[in-house]
């Protein structure tokens, strides 16, 4: 499956869970579409407003490091946000955008291009595990098989829940 | 070759005698944790999913910390899911407020973590049960939701690192102190995805409260855990609290795991302790720390002393010890804000809390409040603040112009007399 989305080019390294998604609204009982309407706000407060279906997130390393708020994926998945490719990622982020089916590609190669070139657009395909940035192809590791089982059931929810079927629990 | 002690713990969750870093794997678990934040979207998902069963009732431990004793109608809201939640299931280890306290302050003073655990939490600062020699992680709620149906967790095996700290501590330098020096030398993500193993001859100065600093803060390295093996003070301390605990859940593991001698490390770091001054973290990241002798002169308007991380009675005795007899400087604020009711009990019956009162500060109910920019200490536009807390991002406690310096105990102390981020060497 191939698919090309807008970019957003977050450079810095270490854009932390705060900025992602703000402590303050951690408490308030959002729905996964709220949540989206403060997706990076401390960082980029434009974002959430301009933000597109399908658009692609390029940062920097350790993305997402610090807090295990769910919400820092959430929040972008229900912004649109169609994948997510950095340097490196938070452990934490990692996980969770695994259980929560969203990619999260790690491929520092790409991301450097995209900053150096800045692409109003790139193209990914996961099957392949190819990033596209103006007609340089970058490859990049797929997922462990488990987290495959978990990313194509749709979520961990989702996969756990068919297990429990499966068990007859 | 052999394993670490981490590798052991994660083995013996899936009855394998050998894991290998990089595999992934499932395991399980001896407790899930998660805070009303946590826990009301893992609630969500589970019931979403139409899961209807918790895997065992006396494994999970549910705290309300965060934003309790609640602060508004729609914080009240989250904490009623939860505890509805907790009765519906008849969840044995629900922590009401004026019961409990900060949860990693909490689980081990009740005698709910032991040496051994395999243990995940709905909070990035679950590495701190690693000061027991227990594997403790942080995840997501959606890893909450499914380990409560199901009592097991899916873990990819980290690479292991280890830390030695040897040589002698210098006066008012302690737990605190080591892991921000740590963090200043490896960056927050210096041990991204990687097991911190914390080693070496300073250990046997390191009271428990202090290997709980140092644990905790482990993950504002990127680590996935942080973790020590049982020597006789963890013991001394787990022993007690099993014998204390009104809600003791089971005796000692028989096996105390420890780290083969010829496990293998994939980098080794050591840190001449003797070479450590007291540390300030500057804004706006953890790992921008500088000894207090290079920090200059800045003026400050609110100290905050408490949290997951220096919330303990060690702490606080530190800190009423410096402030005894004294008055905190007449412009700015100080919050300390006891871990537990235990604590807080502790620290009464001890006289610290007056100590506190005299000095002119805030005492509070045990809460993560100020730490997340939630309530009781948020900050102003441009406000700086000298905090025993763990992240200094921006915005983290409130207002995203203010500044967060992490300190030790001492340090805030110090600071709250002066005005300014002080050094307590000078002063005692």
């Amino acid at each position: 499956m191939k698919f090309e989305g807008r970019v957003w080019i977050f450079e810095d390294d270490d854009i932390n869970t705060d900025l992602i998604f703000p402590g303050k609204y951690t408490y308030e009982p959002l729905k996964s579409e709220e949540m989206a309407k403060y997706a990076m706000e401390d960082y980029n407060p434009d974002f959430a407003k301009q933000v597109k279906k399908g658009d692609i997130i390029v940062a920097g390393k350790n993305f997402g490091c610090g807090s295990s708020r769910e919400q820092a994926v959430t929040c972008l998945k229900y912004a649109g946000v169609s994948a997510i490719v950095a340097k490196s990622y938070a452990r934490l982020f990692y996980r969770n955008a695994i259980n929560s089916a969203i990619p999260a590609i790690k491929c520092p190669e790409a991301a450097e291009t995209v900053f150096q070139k800045k692409p109003m657009k790139i193209s990914i395909d996961l099957a392949q595990g190819k990033i596209f940035v103006e007609g340089q192809e970058f490859f990049f590791l797929p997922l462990d098989k488990q987290a495959i089982l978990i990313f194509e059931a749709g979520g961990l929810v989702e996969y756990t829940k068919n297990r429990l079927i499966r068990e007859g629990g | 070759m052999g394993n670490t002690i981490t590798e052991n713990i994660l083995a013996n969750h899936m009855d394998k005698q050998k894991v290998s870093p990089g595999e992934i794997i499932e395991c399980q678990v001896d407790i899930v944790m998660a805070n009303e934040l946590s826990a009301v979207l893992a609630i969500e998902e589970f019931e979403k999913a139409g899961l209807n069963k918790v895997f065992d009732n006396h494994k999970i431990v549910l705290v309300p910390d965060h934003f309790t004793p609640n602060k508004d109608i729609k914080s009240a809201e989250v904490s009623k899911k939860v505890r509805d939640f907790a009765k519906m299931h008849n969840i044995v280890n629900y922590f009401e407020i004026g019961r409990g306290g900060i949860e990693h302050v909490l689980l081990p003073e009740q005698g709910l973590v032991l040496p051994g655990d395999l243990v995940i939490g709905g909070d990035s600062h679950t590495c701190t049960y690693g000061a027991l020699g227990a594997f403790a992680t942080g995840v997501g709620s959606t890893d909450i939701a499914a380990a409560f149906a199901t009592g097991k967790v899916w873990l990819k095996v980290p690479e292991q690192m280890k830390c030695i700290f040897y040589g002698k501590l210098n006066k008012w330098v302690g737990g605190k102190d080591l892991i921000l020096y740590l963090l200043g030398k490896i960056g927050v993500d210096g041990a991204r995805y990687k097991t911190i193993e914390f080693t070496g001859e300073t250990l046997k100065e390191l009271t428990i409260a202090d290997r709980f600093t140092i644990a905790n803060m482990s993950i504002e390295a990127g680590a996935k855990n942080g973790i020590f093996v049982p020597d006789e003070i963890t013991l001394e301390y787990v022993n007690q609290r099993v014998a204390a605990g009104p809600l003791t859940r089971r005796t000692l593991n028989q096996v105390i795991y420890t780290s083969d001698p010829d496990a293998h490390y994939s980098e080794t770091i050591e840190v001449d302790v003797s070479q450590i001054e007291p540390q300030v973290s500057m804004p706006h990241l953890p790992s921008n720390t500088v000894p207090i002798s290079q920090v200059g002169d800045i003026k400050i308007d609110q100290v905050v002393i408490g949290s997951c991380t220096n919330g303990r009675l060690e702490d606080l005795r530190i800190a009423a010890k410096i402030l005894q007899d004294k008055k905190i400087h007449p412009e700015i604020r100080v919050i300390v804000i006891p871990g537990s009711q235990q604590v807080y009990l502790d620290a009464l019956t001890e006289g610290l809390i007056e100590v506190f009162i005299r000095s002119g500060c805030v005492v509070s109910t045990p809460t993560c409040g100020p730490c997340v920019g939630g309530h009781m200490g948020v900050l102003a536009s441009g406000e700086k603040c000298v905090a025993t807390t763990n992240r200094n991002f921006i915005g983290r406690m409130g207002h995203a112009t203010s500044e967060i310096y992490l300190t030790s105990p001492a340090i805030a102390a110090a600071s709250a007399i002066t005005g300014k981020i002080s050094s307590p060497v000078d002063r005692h």
